[in-house]
């Protein structure tokens, strides 16, 4: 039995080694991308069918950030919204047959939370400024500073881990049942594969969600500060 | 076969077994706390299903973790070479 742990090469490009999870994953964005491209060429006002149930997506998905995290959903909609359906996408990839889901090898998964790692500084600093982002360590206390910076690291590698041994003992648990018993013998494993997929996208998603609004909102000035501030304005006025 | 991956293999299995025992005991008890929850509040049941799905992929976490561990000592043990 191979490990799950490592992936093989399927080609060279060159030096570089190309998996079947890169594959997938290529797949998995041309596709989305396309998707995504077509479907918005020819908005209307009165909406097509199509474009009444894409409307109904981005709606469900505003009234989740909303809901998780209080913020106006604007600014995240695009990256909370790509994570989520790359995610599910990806976990549900594997109903092709063939196909393996990439978010069940440790690559992809590493990508994926790395990439939260960087949006959580990126809105930290976008909203806060880089003194807001570095005083959002500080809350609610300056001794939880070392706290709070070994947080940030962990839960990245939380993340990942979750994401990855999810998806991938699904798999491989499919994998064992299907080299033991016979043909319909796993559906059911699959059926739940499927719920464990969405699951885990929805998780995905709403964590980085609450991670990136924790950020924001702790490197927001406080209504001291922030009155102080006023009043220094007004002063140079 | 030597004495380190026999090891390896029981521990394996022991990590797999005993850290499903905790959280199985704490999903139970979050889906419990739920269902009591709705009964009383069914109006506040999408607020509070949505909450316990995420409190469950947490609490999930801990045994994916010991299958991570596990699957390390069988398949990447750094001892075996």
């Amino acid at each position: 039995m191979t490990s799950p742990l490592e992936s093989l090469p399927l080609f060279f490009v060159g030096p570089v080694p190309i998996t079947s999870a890169i594959v997938t994953t290529w797949g998995i964005m041309i596709a989305l991308a396309l998707g995504a491209y077509s479907l918005t060429r020819r908005l209307t006002l009165v909406p097509s069918k199509l474009q009444a149930a894409m409307e109904l997506m981005v709606s469900v998905l505003d009234g989740q950030i909303r809901d998780t995290s209080g913020a106006e959903p604007a600014p995240y909609r695009g990256f909370i919204g790509t994570l989520f359906l790359f995610i599910l996408i990806a976990n549900w990839s594997s109903l092709i047959p063939g196909v393996e889901p990439p978010t069940a090898t440790l690559e992809t998964d590493a990508a994926l939370a790395v990439l939260v790692f960087v949006s959580v500084i990126w809105f930290g600093v976008r909203s806060g400024g880089v003194r807001g982002y570095l005083k959002s360590f500080a809350a609610p206390n300056v001794i939880m500073v070392p706290l709070n910076m070994l947080e940030t690291v962990t839960r990245t590698f939380s993340m990942f881990v979750r994401l990855f041994g999810n998806v991938m003992s699904g798999v491989f648990v499919i994998g064992i049942v299907a080299s033991l018993a016979g043909l319909l013998v796993p559906i059911p494993l699959m059926a739940l594969d499927l719920l464990t997929g969405l699951v885990q996208a929805y998780i995905f998603a709403v964590l980085a969600m609450v991670f990136i609004t924790a950020t924001v909102e702790d490197g927001k000035p406080t209504s001291r500060e922030a009155a102080s501030n006023s009043a220094s304005n007004a002063k140079e006025l | 076969m030597d004495y380190l991956s026999l090891i390896s293999i029981f521990s394996a299995a022991f990590a797999v077994s005993f850290g499903a025992i905790g959280p199985a005991l704490a999903e139970g008890r979050s889906v419990a706390a739920a269902m009591d929850a709705i009964a009383r509040q069914p109006e506040a049941a999408n607020t509070i299903s949505r909450t316990l799905f995420v409190g469950l992929a947490m609490i999930e976490t801990t045994a994916i973790y010991c299958l991570v561990v596990a699957l390390l000592l069988l398949f990447a043990n750094p001892l075996l070479g």
